[in-house]
């Protein structure tokens, strides 16, 4: 999970969390990453399809892959795995993803305070200056769950 | 227990999303807790509780356009979802309610819950985009 300085490193740690669950029944896949972001591929599926007879990636599909590389630029961007629950997801679709077409989610932590992190985030199916949606996230840093009662 | 009338899209379908029952016109759906909709051990991914309630917001939309008259293709232009507390491993609900139905647009407000549908796990605001039924 971690690189040899110690760093949370993505492309090592994304294969065994995506590997399970729902990421692993949506087929994720590690794509790259830099300094605050990451980006993860959802390959096209026929059972993902939004609307009988039309092969287009459904919309829910993508807020899966948007929430999942949020949570790893965050980890990404302080060095180091913390648990974090999803506060508040925005996601405005652009256009639908074209016909059997991969999605790429990439997602930027901008901001991270003591409680907090700042996400934004584009999906895109091949131009990333063309996106798919636009998403914008809060997280609420968590040692231990507050919600859990 | 499905209601014909309530045609779920096959990514639903596929997630194991079910309409549990129609109330007053309104679709309820629910999901079973399983590995596919698993996030974190023994809880539920926040991505397949934001697609249980997206899909219940345009089954809900879907039904009222059906008991009007009307045909459209519908096409998402936001979701906002607010997540409440943790899902935990157990079956999931979810309803819509039309906050407004315009002529091109529509605005749908929708909650999951597990146990106690007075305690929400997540809300969420959609925005739909009703085009024409050929278009």
């Amino acid at each position: 999970m971690t690189s040899s300085s110690g760093q949370f490193d993505p492309s090592a740690a994304a294969p065994f969390m995506l590997r399970h669950g729902h990421p692993g029944w949506l087929g994720m896949a590690y794509h790259a990453h830099g300094p605050d972001w990451v980006e993860l591929k959802l390959p096209w599926r026929e059972d993902l399809i939004g609307q009988p007879g039309m092969p287009v990636l459904a919309s829910g599909p993508i807020i899966s892959l948007m929430d999942m590389a949020s949570g790893l630029s965050i980890w990404t961007t302080l060095g180091a795995l913390r648990p974090y629950a999803t506060l508040d997801l925005r996601v405005d679709y652009q256009r639908p993803a074209r016909e059997r077409a991969a999605v790429i989610g990439h997602a930027q932590c901008y901001k991270t305070t003591r409680s907090a992190a700042f996400v934004r985030g584009v999906a895109h199916d091949g131009d990333p200056d063309d996106p798919v949606a636009q998403i914008a996230g809060v997280f609420m840093s968590i040692e231990r769950d507050p919600r859990s009662g | 227990m499905a209601d014909p009338a309530v045609d779920l899209t096959p990514y639903a379908r596929s997630l194991g999303i079910q309409v549990a029952a129609v109330e007053d016109g309104t679709p309820v759906l629910t999901i079973d807790f399983g590995s596919e909709v698993e996030g974190r051990p023994q809880h539920l991914h926040g991505g397949a509780t934001s697609g249980l309630l997206e899909t219940a917001g345009y089954a809900l939309l879907r039904a009222e356009l059906a008991r009007l008259g009307r045909e459209h293709r519908l096409k998402p232009i936001n979701i906002t979802v607010e997540f409440l507390a943790a899902g935990k491993s157990r079956r999931t609900f979810a309803k819509g309610r039309i906050n407004r139905l315009g002529r091109r647009n529509a605005n749908i407000a929708v909650e999951a819950w597990q146990d106690d549908s007075n305690r929400p796990i997540a809300t969420a605001i959609m925005n739909i985009l009703m085009g024409e039924a050929g278009e």
